[in-house]
């Protein structure tokens, strides 16, 4: 089990899980809407996974995520109206809104790129890392990816340029056990990934993503580990995904996985397990209810300021091809 | 200070000049350092620059254009070298999901400063994946700009100039090229987007991309002889495209044949004939030829890929039926001189 972190930082963790799930779950009551035209792949249930990196990551880490992004943006920036703007296609998007949902980034932050490709950032990152170790900075970098991109030529390639030229990386397999609707034994002729990876020269890891604190303690190790060993890691985390691939609802009812019962949905639930923790802290419900009505005011007004900001105009067409 | 030099030379000169003067350039790709040194156009950089800036890669062309495209993302810029440009193609994904658009997807707050330097194979049995170029495929892509240098002098500025843009280059570089000689001054900037006049005449305008501006001068050559004068314009750059000096030519003749390195459908051709057909409506005096690869898979054994290819004959061919000149007695010409010398095996 991870060390407890102080109290403070449980709390900015649950702070963190808090902004992630309220954000994604007001992005379900706002789509009906049909204002918010973008394909939306929530992480419900991945949030610890994000929370944990970017609160591990060292100063200057560049980050490449993949179209289930949110949680890694908002872990990373905290900018709801970059978020909601973007989502919205409104010009306050920080791509103004040329990315939308599966393009989020925030290249100042250091959230580089995201891909709505499978696979497609991860050498992108393996890349960003080369350029660290030639400029001499200490700052690694981090390529999210799913379990489904476990399966792309590219994961390999990638892993075995990083492993040959031991470079500052780290792989983070958020694995569900989905590649959209396909289980992983529908999909995989290996009994192991974290097998597979371990015959290369890298630190591998393959833990639960639920408990944001033993991610970030694992997440810190493997930070160590690539600065000190100068080698890459491959971390596993796994998490279950509460909705469908894509949109906004369960999908439970379409049969090709079975819904868990309602001890397996409590266990599985980052925000669930964080605030038990916090509650058996001594922390107060009065507290936690507290920080839930602050987070929900923050959404509140960055989705009225997203919906009320202007949609780029005919000259932003043309912008942004040319540097 | 001019000196002559080869194609190959001048890339390799062109490459050693941008590393000398920026520390960020890096060179890498199959075989970039092994002692073939991809037909002699990396010599020398291992030697001066060391291992961490010059290296050979893993059979690995998809990851490593994504590779570069982190590291152009992060400080550097990246030269990614492909022996030829069929091998380009494992890349596609990057080149096309990520690198083009990724500046647009980052509302401008991106750039991705590489080159991707891609050899175009043909003769010696080549075949259908070792002769191909699509420099087309890239052009049409927004966000990509895609040169084709003919000349030493091309080869060393183009490059330069590519490794100095801020976004994503592709050059394409014939390997019959490589052995071409001639004067390059390192001081010569040459702008991408610019088309080069190779030839001035008054009869017809060629059009010509990569090797076939080889076949389109020698054409003129020989058409001179029989007092036709053809103007020959050197595309030089896909993406952007000069179409301005290319209408300005066509507005003089009237006359325009598109002679591209690639097949006809959808690329390059079909885009400055189109152009050409918008812009020089009013001017020509007949429609616009275009000439390409015959429209089947690049076949190895030596007469079919003759007739594969076009070349100073069909040019010559076709300006003679676009003017209705009686067809001119070829038997004492020299084609295919090339072909001749070209030994292979690569």
């Amino acid at each position: 089990m991870p060390e407890s972190p102080s109290l403070d930082v449980a709390l900015m963790r649950y702070a963190r899980l808090l902004l992630i799930r309220r954000a994604e779950e007001r992005i379900r009551l706002e789509y009906p809407r049909d204002e918010m035209k973008t394909p939306v792949h929530l992480g419900i249930g991945a949030e610890a996974i994000a929370v944990g990196l970017c609160d591990a990551a060292p100063e200057g880490t560049s980050m490449f995520g993949t179209y289930r992004n949110h949680a890694l943006y908002l872990a990373r920036t905290g900018d709801l109206d970059g978020f909601f703007g973007e989502l919205y296609g409104r010009v306050t998007g920080g791509a103004r809104g040329k990315a939308g949902s599966m393009h989020l980034s925030s290249p100042a932050q250091g959230l580089l790129a995201t891909s709505a490709v499978v696979g497609t950032t991860i050498p992108v990152a393996v890349g960003a890392a080369l350029a660290h170790r030639y400029r001499g900075l200490t700052a690694p970098s981090v390529g999210c990816l799913g379990d489904g991109a476990i399966e792309e030529g590219v994961f390999w390639e990638s892993l075995n340029f990083a492993c040959l030229k031991q470079l500052p990386v780290v792989f983070v397999c958020e694995d569900n056990g989905l590649a959209i609707h396909t289980t992983a034994a529908a999909r995989q002729g290996f009994t192991s990934v974290t097998a597979a990876v371990s015959a290369f020269r890298c630190l591998v890891s393959d833990a639960s993503g639920v408990d944001v604190h033993q991610v970030a303690t694992i997440a810190a190790q493997a930070f160590a580990h690539v600065a000190t060993m100068q080698r890459p890691a491959f971390l596993r985390f796994r998490w279950h995904r509460a909705l469908g691939h894509v949109g906004i609802h369960e999908d439970y009812a379409d049969g090709y996985r079975d819904a868990p019962s309602e001890a397996e949905r409590q266990a599985s639930d980052p925000l669930a397990l964080c605030e038990a923790g916090l509650r058996a802290r001594g922390v107060t419900a009065e507290t936690l209810v507290e920080y839930d009505a602050g987070v929900t005011a923050r959404i509140d007004a960055a989705v009225d300021r997203a919906r009320s900001a202007p949609l780029p105009g005919a000259d932003d067409l043309t912008t942004d091809v040319w540097a | 200070m001019t000196r002559e030099m080869t194609y190959r030379d001048a890339l390799a000169a062109a490459t050693m000049d941008a590393m000398e003067a920026d520390a960020s350039v890096i060179v890498f790709g199959l075989d970039v350092d092994d002692h073939t040194r991809i037909f002699g156009s990396t010599a020398g950089l291992l030697e001066r620059f060391g291992p961490a800036r010059v290296f050979g890669t893993p059979l690995s062309e998809d990851a490593m254009t994504g590779v570069a495209i982190g590291a152009a993302l992060s400080g550097l810029r990246p030269i990614h070298v492909h022996i030829r440009a069929d091998f380009l193609l494992l890349g596609m994904n990057q080149i096309a999901n990520m690198m083009a658009p990724l500046r647009y997807l980052s509302g401008g707050r991106l750039a991705v400063p590489l080159v991707i330097r891609a050899i175009i194979g043909r003769g010696w049995g080549q075949g259908a994946q070792h002769s191909k170029s699509m420099h087309g495929v890239f052009a049409r892509l927004p966000g990509l700009k895609v040169v084709l240098p003919t000349t030493p002098q091309d080869a060393y500025g183009l490059l330069r100039t590519a490794i100095a843009d801020p976004n994503p280059v592709l050059c394409f570089e014939h390997r019959w090229l490589y052995d071409v000689s001639g004067p390059v001054d390192p001081a010569i900037a040459v702008s991408l987007g610019t088309a080069a006049v190779r030839r001035a005449g008054s009869a017809a305008t060629v059009v010509a991309a990569s090797w076939m501006t080889v076949e389109a001068l020698k054409a003129a050559d020989v058409l001179a002889r029989h007092g036709v004068e053809l103007e020959v314009v050197d595309v030089r750059s896909a993406s952007p495209l000069d179409m301005d000096t290319i209408a300005d030519s066509v507005a003089r003749t009237g006359h325009c044949v598109v002679a591209d390195y690639d097949w006809t459908y959808g690329g390059l051709a079909a885009e400055v004939a189109a152009e050409v057909g918008h812009r020089c409506f009013g001017a020509l005096k007949a429609p616009v030829e275009r000439l390409g690869f015959a429209p089947v898979p690049c076949p190895t054994t030596r007469p079919l890929e003759t007739l594969f290819y076009p070349s100073a004959v069909t040019i010559i061919r076709t300006v003679e039926r676009m003017l209705a000149l009686p067809a001119a007695d070829l038997s004492d010409e020299s084609f295919y001189s090339y072909e001749s010398r070209f030994t292979g095996p690569f």
